[in-house]
């Protein structure tokens, strides 16, 4: 036996049953780009630290970037992908379109799973609240204003 | 990353027994936010991970005759939101809130940030001025210490091979007493402390009965600041003898030098954030 060889491992990502075998080193968020193909998810620093790579892993923010595919084995995943559809954009990518919410969009699927996160636990959030839950989602472009007034817009409050 | 064995164990003896046999190229993992990042910079090069994600009783919170006992795999966020803790130890709530940002508190674990031992974490001096135990469990028997007696040096613990620290036991806080956390943040919201102070203290009638302080970012370990304490225990308050003591600490800390300031910098802040947290658990601030 190696230790780069692969662990069976089983999971729901957006609602649908997975099962594949990974090495121990494939990072989450590997597995779902390269592996499964849902590259709405994306990488950045690499460290944990700057929230491109957030998924919900059973129902919570994670940094799917230094989160081993390993120990997703028997858990929930949701990525962008499984946020809204085409058709029926989920309220928070809406209000991102209407309030200028992205511009170059790389740090934008993160955003918009925390966003989802933040309002599925708080749903009237304060500004305080909205700053303090996406402290940790950078945007190089839209200098936040544009994104804490798209959550304030998705939870139905005025901006 | 270089690669690693992963293995799964469902039983403290299981862990123990792949402990035993893989000795120094093994490493126990929690929620593994601070271990896959150290892998990926090969500052960690384990051979072995033992994940501890399903030995079944290693998390949760909860309260009994003698404290708090916080389950070594309860993550962050748990302890961060449990009512049971904003009630009895609103302090710990206070230090875990200040870690990191939501996305991390939600895996990091209480037991493997401990046995992690970054000197800059918020907790540790929390847990100092709580006067906080931790379990130590090994295959052999288990034992409980000082959380003072945790810390040995940068990122270095007393957890011997083969032991796993399973749970941490924080004593109830007397009636009456106030507590606060300062974390000196010049950078970003979610960054480590350039300086944090943890104080607690019980006053009467114009008099310090018990003090406790503790530091994070201000040495290779958490800094129990032992020279305050004794500064003001059984002294009369006032802004002066706050301003006296605080003084005291500098002689107690040793920063390192580093992009978040220089030591004598952060030393000067210690005394700073010192003081002010004394003042505020003294009423006089």
């Amino acid at each position: 036996m190696a230790a780069s060889d692969p662990i069976p491992i089983r999971l729901t990502i957006n609602g649908k049953q997975h099962q594949a075998s990974v090495p121990p080193r494939r990072t989450l968020v590997d597995f779902l780009r390269y592996d499964l193909g849902l590259t709405g998810t994306k990488e950045a620093c690499s460290v944990g630290v700057c929230g491109a790579c957030t998924v919900l892993l059973n129902g919570r923010i994670a940094a799917s970037c230094i989160t081993l595919a390993v120990q997703a084995d028997g858990a929930e995943i949701v990525t962008i992908e499984g946020i809204g559809s085409e058709e029926h954009l989920h309220p928070v990518q809406q209000a991102f379109i209407d309030h200028g919410g992205f511009q170059c969009g790389i740090c934008t699927p993160g955003q918009i799973v925390a966003a989802k996160a933040l309002l599925d636990e708080n749903p009237k959030p304060s500004e305080d609240e909205i700053k303090e839950w996406l402290m940790g989602n950078l945007c190089r472009c839209t200098g936040y204003y544009q994104i804490i007034e798209s959550v304030k817009a998705a939870s139905g409050q005025a901006v | 990353m270089r690669d690693f064995y992963f293995h799964s164990p469902t039983s403290l003896q299981e862990v123990f027994s792949l402990l035993e046999e893989h000795g120094e190229d093994a490493r126990p993992m929690a929620g593994g936010t601070a271990l896959v990042v150290l892998m990926k910079q090969s500052l960690v090069e384990a051979e072995h991970f033992v994940s501890l994600a399903r030995v079944p009783g290693l998390a949760g919170i909860r309260a009994e005759a003698d404290g708090l006992h916080i389950g070594a795999l309860t993550n962050h966020r748990d302890v961060e939101t449990s009512p049971v803790v904003k009630q009895g130890w609103p302090l710990l709530a206070e230090v875990y809130r200040n870690v990191a940002t939501v996305r991390i508190r939600n895996v990091a674990t209480v037991g493997g940030g401990l046995a992690h031992a970054d000197p800059a974490q918020d907790p540790p001096p929390g847990f100092i001025v709580l006067d906080a135990r931790v379990k130590l469990v090994s295959r052999s028997g288990e034992r409980v210490i000082p959380i003072t007696e945790l810390f040995t040096d940068y990122y270095e613990t007393s957890i011997r091979p083969g032991e796993l620290l399973t749970e941490v036991i924080v004593p109830p806080v007397p009636a009456g007493a106030r507590s606060v956390y300062l974390k000196f943040l010049p950078r970003t919201a979610d960054d480590y402390a350039t300086v944090s102070v943890a104080a607690l203290a019980e006053t009467e009638d114009g008099t310090c009965r018990r003090l406790k302080v503790a530091l994070g970012a201000a040495g290779p370990t958490p800094v129990h600041a032992t020279a305050v304490e004794q500064a003001l225990n059984g002294q009369r308050i006032s802004p002066e003898a706050v301003r006296l003591a605080a003084e005291a600490v500098a002689a107690q800390v040793d920063p390192l030098d580093d992009f978040r300031g220089s030591s004598e910098y952060k030393r000067d802040m210690a005394v700073v954030f010192t003081r002010r947290a004394v003042e505020r658990v003294l009423g006089l601030a």
